[in-house]
């Protein structure tokens, strides 16, 4: 782990004094301050470009548009996006269930388990995983997932239930619960790569302590490494989080896009993201309006998330 | 003597002692079961892990290489109708508009992103951590805000959609990525060598330019690398703001076409040849970004090498 370094001015006094007489630097530090403030300024408006493009449909819709379940496209609306705001945190959750005890596992086999010749293979098999495109993996899910869902999947489930909830409605492939599986396996490096960060550092002394007193390699897991890096792999699951509610084209294609109310995790469906993406192309009237208040949920869910993930791991961190 | 041991009050640590070694040697082999269990259970997770790569990229390399030709690579697109259903064309001007749009959002992102970087390596006043936090969210922002904010922006007073659009959105996405990791390799520069500088009586620039530029240079450079290639694969934004375009294109103030884009059209198409073509499509695109992802390591290892 590495000591945070204060920079130029603030590395030691010698330094400070110098750089404040003869040698002090006005054009380079006008141009680095320049691209700076440059950069919050084009946050600023793009914040604002959101804003201001959602405006009319907060005004016509007010707080409907967060409670609403109603949607009209193409029109005048109504527009509630309650039904959408629902599907994503569904599919969000699906794909927590399913990438979290799986992604902190692999973190740990990672560094503990896997022989020392094949670790930096896996890890550069699950940044593989990161750097293959959404639209791949949308299409992957198409081609692959939705007959296996169809097939196997669904009525296995739906099996287990008696086709009663939440596994009823038609089996056709394309629901809620596809975009979860594809989601879990989106965010999967992003869970992996940071839990096996905040892993990496918890002290040896503490692993070695454990196994000294007779306890064996599973307890140390869970009764050492875990529980002193719980912060940090919170961060990671709120990390992961964040991307899946934001993710877009490979939900859209395979969530089914049909904005209604989830009745079932075999339901077709639309989160903030997806119908922004496939509605946008064909909006008319005060549609664009809505999608764009649909942006700027989603930029207000997502930043909250992020905001939080930062804190947990700086906070994960700063106890390292 | 031993009546002196015999009268001596019994050892509550040594009791204790052996309490528990007695239990542990009576646990010993559930709990070894357990964590063998516990173990192969991770293990299989590992794997489980992996499972999906597998398959993408089985399917990549099976169904992508079926579609791939040189004519399908260089030639424009045709769109199938019902007597010519296999007519699909190439995929030609794609790849063009892809580099075209990444390179110029490259171009506009990575001057900004490294001072950004190096804004944030240095400044330690309250607009900059404030600074830092918002780079910090912007990268973990979903993509498709700032096709948003690029239709708003460009192709609204423009008036058509246009690959400049698409230049905007990705540019924007890639600067905080960029500051994020040149911020890092900067602050990983020893501030001995920095002060070396300051001792000499270098300039902050000077110092910038021939110290910190130079040694943190293998971190920049892989950063930048990786945010190519990470735009690169963005579809979101693009799909609202670059439009389509079936020709030979260079001016990015028309609408231009682009992989992601073309992988997700003729996803959804009526026709089964697109709809194989796609994966063709994808190929083109992964093995674009494998390439800059590659080139990233192999320039940060080589770079890394050298400095020894």
């Amino acid at each position: 782990m590495q000591t945070k370094e204060p920079g130029i001015h603030g590395s030691s006094e010698v330094a400070e004094r110098v750089s404040h007489s003869a040698t002090s630097d006005r054009p380079y530090k006008i141009v680095l301050k320049g691209a700076a403030f440059f950069f919050g300024a084009v946050v600023l408006i793009f914040v604002w470009s959101v804003l201001h493009a959602a405006w009319p449909a907060l005004k016509q819709n007010g707080y409907h548009l967060i409670t609403g379940t109603a949607w009209v496209a193409g029109g005048n609306g109504p527009f509630g996006a309650f039904s959408l705001i629902l599907d994503t945190l569904i599919t969000t959750l699906i794909a927590l269930l399913i990438a979290v005890p799986i992604g902190i596992s692999s973190a740990l086999a990672l560094l503990f388990l896997v022989p020392p010749k094949f670790r930096t293979l896996g890890a550069s098999l699950v940044e593989l995983l990161a750097a293959v495109p959404s639209v791949v993996y949308g299409l992957w899910g198409l081609w692959y997932l939705t007959p296996w869902l169809s097939h196997t999947v669904q009525p296995f489930l739906a099996g287990i239930t008696g086709s009663n909830f939440p596994f009823n409605g038609p089996q056709e492939g394309f629901s809620l619960l596809l975009a979860g599986i594809v989601l879990s396996v989106m965010i999967l490096p992003t869970i992996v790569a940071i839990s096996r960060d905040v892993i990496s550092v918890v002290p040896v002394d503490l692993i070695e302590g454990g196994l000294s007193l007779g306890a064996t390699r599973s307890q140390v897991f869970t009764k050492v490494i875990l529980p002193t890096s719980k912060i940090g792999i919170m961060g990671a699951i709120v990390l992961g989080a964040g991307r899946a509610l934001g993710e877009t084209i490979a939900v859209a294609m395979v969530i089914g896009s049909n904005i209604q109310m989830p009745h079932s995790l075999f339901s077709t469906g639309g989160t903030l993201a997806s119908t922004i993406a496939t509605e946008f192309g064909d909006a008319s009237g005060n549609t664009g309006a809505a999608l764009a208040a649909l942006a700027l949920i989603l930029m207000v869910i997502t930043a909250s998330v992020n905001a939080f993930a930062r804190v947990l791991t700086n906070r994960a961190k700063a106890t390292a | 003597m031993t009546n002196l041991l015999t009268q001596l009050p019994p050892d509550p640590i040594y009791d204790r002692r052996k309490q528990i070694q007695e239990r542990a040697a009576a646990t010993i082999k559930r709990r070894t079961f357990l964590s063998r269990t516990y173990i192969a259970t991770l293990m299989g997770c590992f794997i489980l892990a992996l499972i999906p790569l597998g398959s993408v990229i089985y399917a990549l390399i099976n169904k992508g290489i079926a579609a791939i030709s040189w004519t399908f690579l260089t030639a424009l697109p045709t769109q199938p109708n019902l007597v010519q259903q296999d007519a699909i064309g190439g995929i030609g001007n794609a790849i063009l508009g892809t580099i075209v749009i990444d390179l110029l959002a490259g171009l506009v992102a990575v001057p900004i992103g490294v001072l950004l970087g190096l804004y944030l390596s240095e400044a330690t006043s309250r607009i900059a951590n404030t600074l830092r936090a918002v780079t910090e969210i912007m990268t973990g922002l979903p993509s498709i805000l700032l096709g948003v904010f690029a239709y708003e922006y460009v192709v609204l007073p423009m008036k058509q959609f246009s690959g400049l659009a698409g230049v905007v959105a990705l540019g924007v996405l890639m600067v905080p990525v960029i500051a994020k990791s040149s911020e890092i390799s900067f602050r990983g520069v020893p501030s001995t060598l920095r002060e070396a500088g300051l001792a000499l009586g270098a300039r902050d620039s000077k110092i910038a330019k021939s110290v910190t530029l130079p040694v943190a240079a293998p971190g920049v450079i892989t950063g930048v690398l990786l945010s190519l290639a990470r735009a690169m694969g963005e579809t979101a934004p693009i799909l609202l703001v670059v439009g389509a375009s079936g020709v030979w294109d260079f001016n990015p103030l028309h609408p231009m076409s682009a992989l992601p884009l073309l992988t997700y059209n003729y996803s959804g198409s009526q026709y089964p040849s697109q709809r194989a073509a796609a994966w063709g499509v994808a190929l083109a695109l992964v093995t674009m970004i494998l390439i800059l992802s590659l080139t990233a390591r192999i320039v940060s290892a080589r770079m890394r090498r050298e400095k020894r």
